[in-house]
């Protein structure tokens, strides 16, 4: 897992630069470009807020999981699921809003590499929060092992690593 | 399923968990997680394929020496598909013969095997990356076919010939090209994942690091490099998806995009890809070499470093590839620096290699020409790459068949000179019988010379300024000359010759794995633990689950002298002190 991670920073590496360079290159340091609408930075941040959230509540998760059982950390991996499913939720209503406002992935370069870069995270996103998932109905199962937990929220956790690179990166 | 095992540990397999004998043959060839069984599948399909770009190398080369006339077994060639034949030559030459042959094939094969293990740490992972791998190399062939033909905007795909179907008229195959390549390396991620975890957790007992054979390390080296700089691409090629069918201008100008963009995310990973190619290769040649000359690996260790080293070094060569798209001059000079700067550390392992070959007791088997071939004819490739990689020069040469030549005296040696090092050695351990000495010796020398007398012609071609990926020369009167053509017809009629040798080493091939003379257990007086198998090919499980190999000492103890064998298994205890004495 972790040696599949590091391929995978490589490729939000190559996205991230890709996307500097295009956007140093613009004539006249014009960016964003205009007529396209401004990201929404605030709602973000909220957002942004509740996947860090879902971190750390997954890492107690975690601690409890190891100290005391897998029944004790039950609820802490449904509030890591609910928050993680807010986050996805709630970048998704942000698609549509900017949608309506006229950013499309054709509309300019920030629109093409917004949804290139924000819809990989989301891709990434969204099969995490499967995994965790899977590894919460195991345990309702009674059947979690340790090596399932840790590969899952190993791949979480990326997810809401690269996340403020992202949110930097893109919208402030 | 361990008792069960261990009832067949002395059954003729020798093998594991052999739990299901009676087993269909598409379980046993096509559904297989017996990391053996995968790697050769993917060496046939690789060597499949190297018969389908080396059929386009003759369509080609036919269409230059005798421009317009019909190509016997193809037809006439149209400029589209001169392209398109170029195009998905070099692609499937690179990324569906030597990927899949050296790495995946000599990784699956090699790796569990040397290092003393029963298999790949993940089985399932393995079989699913040859599937992918599959259906990869089906959809490239099939690229070629559809509509508007095969894409033909070079194998380096530049945009935005590649992006826009508007000026490359290839919609599809465009396409299907980049969707071809994205699944091919899904697969070698899945083998990559395999390979380095494998290496590192499942050793034999007392295998220390430096008791691992060089070509293991230089495999797992590979697999690093190579997910490492993928990622990268994998981006651009999701980009370029996009620019062709959603109408994004990632690397439109018109568009407010870069086209520059794609070549750095190109060659950020194509520059690793050509180490992630030849270090199995040069591995394959070095343990080759000490098993026939008898001796240690000339500093070993340090060839192990200076891997890693080059390794390194090869993520910040890339933009030597783009010394004429328009970038910064005094970038060029920086990695004008670093580029030479990696041949060092290259041309120190060449020096190795002889050096571990100076007072050896040579044997000169059929493998030991290749890897001695392998040697000479990438010396070449190297020493004239030099020339490319300095800016000033490469001005000039860039996109000639200068720059042809020399990476062709790199790609041939690796892909197909390393490869048969690799396959006229370990074939013993694959089919459990011999190649033929005579024949292989004919097909050797039946391939080095007219491989030499069809490259050869092309640096001095290129040299005299003649442009890479051009249909037909009679357009250029300066390159239309007599002795500029004779020199393409020379070529093209050394590449059939070589080709028509090839037949014989199918030949000894097939032949010799259906009836071949059965080999012993350890045929070449090898010392690593891939010959130490209760029989000369394993079943699955390589090893009976109670007599998996320890590991004492190095891989390369020849001609101890304190011993009366000239070479000293790895797997063999050490003698009781007094006895020796
Ligand atoms: C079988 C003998 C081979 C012959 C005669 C041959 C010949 C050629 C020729 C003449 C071209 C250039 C055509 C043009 O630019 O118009 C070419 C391109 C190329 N070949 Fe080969 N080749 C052979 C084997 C290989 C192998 C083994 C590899 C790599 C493993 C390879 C990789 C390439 C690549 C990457 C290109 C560049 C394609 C492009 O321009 O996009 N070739 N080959
Ligand atoms: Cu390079």
């Amino acid at each position: 897992m972790a040696l599949f991670l590091g391929a995978e920073a490589m490729l939000f590496a190559g996205l991230i630069s890709a996307f500097q360079i295009v956007k140093n290159g613009v004539t006249g340091g014009l960016w964003p470009p205009p007529g396209q609408p401004r990201l929404p930075v605030l709602e973000t941040a909220i957002n942004t807020s509740a996947l860090m959230a879902s971190g750390v509540v997954l890492f107690l998760a975690w601690k409890a999981f190891k100290a005391d059982g897998a029944m004790a950390a039950k609820g802490k991996l449904l509030a890591t699921i609910v928050l993680g499913g807010f986050f996805v939720l709630f970048q998704g209503w942000e698609w549509v809003q900017l949608l309506g406002q006229g950013l499309t992935i054709r509309s300019s370069q920030m629109g093409g590499f917004f949804y290139l870069m924000v819809g990989t995270h989301a891709l990434h996103a969204v099969g995490a929060l499967y995994g965790l998932i899977v590894a919460y109905r195991r345990l309702l199962e009674g059947n979690l092992t340790r090596e399932v937990f840790a590969t899952v929220a190993l791949f979480w956790y990326f997810v809401v690593g690269v996340w403020p690179v992202l949110y930097w990166q893109v919208y402030l | 399923m361990a008792e069960h095992a261990a009832e067949h540990a002395l059954d003729d397999h020798g093998g594991g968990h052999d739990d299901h004998h009676d087993v269909s043959f598409f379980h046993k060839y096509l559904w297989s997680t017996d990391h053996k069984m995968i790697a050769k599948q993917y060496m046939f399909t690789g060597m499949g394929m190297a018969v389908i770009g080396a059929f386009m190398a003759y369509v080609f080369r036919m269409q230059l020496a005798f421009p317009g006339s019909e190509v016997p077994g193809f037809g006439a060639v149209s400029p589209g598909t001169y392209n398109a034949l170029v195009t998905n030559h070099g692609t499937i030459m690179i990324f569906w013969v030597a990927m899949p042959v050296l790495i995946a094939g000599f990784g699956n094969l090699l790796i569990p095997l040397m290092v003393g293990a029963d298999d790949m740490v993940f089985p399932r992972l393995n079989r699913l990356s040859y599937q992918i791998f599959l259906v990869s190399a089906v959809v490239i062939i099939y690229s070629l076919f559809v509509q508007g033909g095969g894409f033909g905007g070079a194998w380096t795909a530049y945009p935005p010939l590649s992006a826009k179907a508007e000026y490359n008229l290839t919609p599809q195959g465009a396409s299907l090209w980049v969707i071809a390549v994205g699944l091919e390396f899904v697969a070698f991620l899945m083998g990559g994942i395999n390979f380095i975890t494998t290496a590192m957790n499942s050793r034999a007992p007392g295998m220390k690091a430096f008791d691992v054979p060089i070509v293991i390390w230089f495999l797992v080296i590979a697999s690093i490099l190579f997910m490492a700089s993928v990622g990268p691409l994998i981006a651009g090629a999701v980009m370029l998806l996009f620019d062709q069918n959603l109408g994004t201008g990632f690397f439109d100008p018109n568009q407010g995009g870069d086209p520059v963009l794609w070549q750095h995310l190109f060659w950020f990973f194509g520059h690793p890809e050509v180490y992630v190619v030849l270090l199995p290769a040069m591995g394959i040649t070095a343990d080759v070499m000490c098993v026939f000359a008898r001796k240690k690996m000339f500093a070993q260790k340090i060839v192990i470093y200076t891997a890693i080293a080059t390794g390194v070094l090869s993520f910040f060569v890339w933009a030597h590839h783009q010394f004429i798209s328009g970038i910064d001059p005094r970038m060029a000079n920086v990695f004008t620096v670093t580029t030479v700067l990696i041949s060092i550390p290259i041309a120190e392992m060449c020096f190795v290699y002889i050096a571990t070959l100076y007072g050896g007791s040579i044997r000169l088997t059929t493998p030991m020409l290749w890897a001695l071939a392998f040697v000479a004819e990438f010396l070449i490739g190297g020493v004239t790459g030099i020339f490319l990689g300095a800016s000033g020069t490469d001005i000039y040469f860039h996109d000639t068949y200068f720059v042809l030549a020399h990476f062709h005296y790199t790609f041939f040696p690796i892909a197909i000179i390393g490869t048969l090092a690799g396959i006229t050695y370990w074939f013993p351990k694959m089919f459990g019988r011999m190649m033929d000495e005579t024949l292989g010796k004919i097909h050797f020398w039946g391939t080095i010379i007219p491989f030499n007398m069809t490259f050869i012609p092309l640096f001095f071609l290129g040299a005299a300024g003649q442009h890479r990926r051009i249909y037909d020369y009679s357009n250029f009167p300066e390159l239309a000359v007599p002795w500029m053509q004779n020199l393409r017809i020379l070529a093209t009629v050394s590449l059939i010759v070589m080709l028509v040798f090839q037949v014989v080493f199918l030949f000894n091939f097939i032949k010799s794995a259906l009836s071949g003379p059965k080999a012993s257990k350890n045929p070449w007086q090898a010392t690593t633990l891939e010959w130490t198998t209760a029989t000369a090919e394993p079943g699955h499980g390589n090893w009976p689950p109670d007599a998996m190999p320890n590991c004492y000492r190095g891989p390369y103890e020849y001609a101890n002298p304190g011993r009366e064998d000239d070479f000293w298994p790895q797997d063999e205890p050490p003698a009781d002190t007094e006895e020796q004495a």
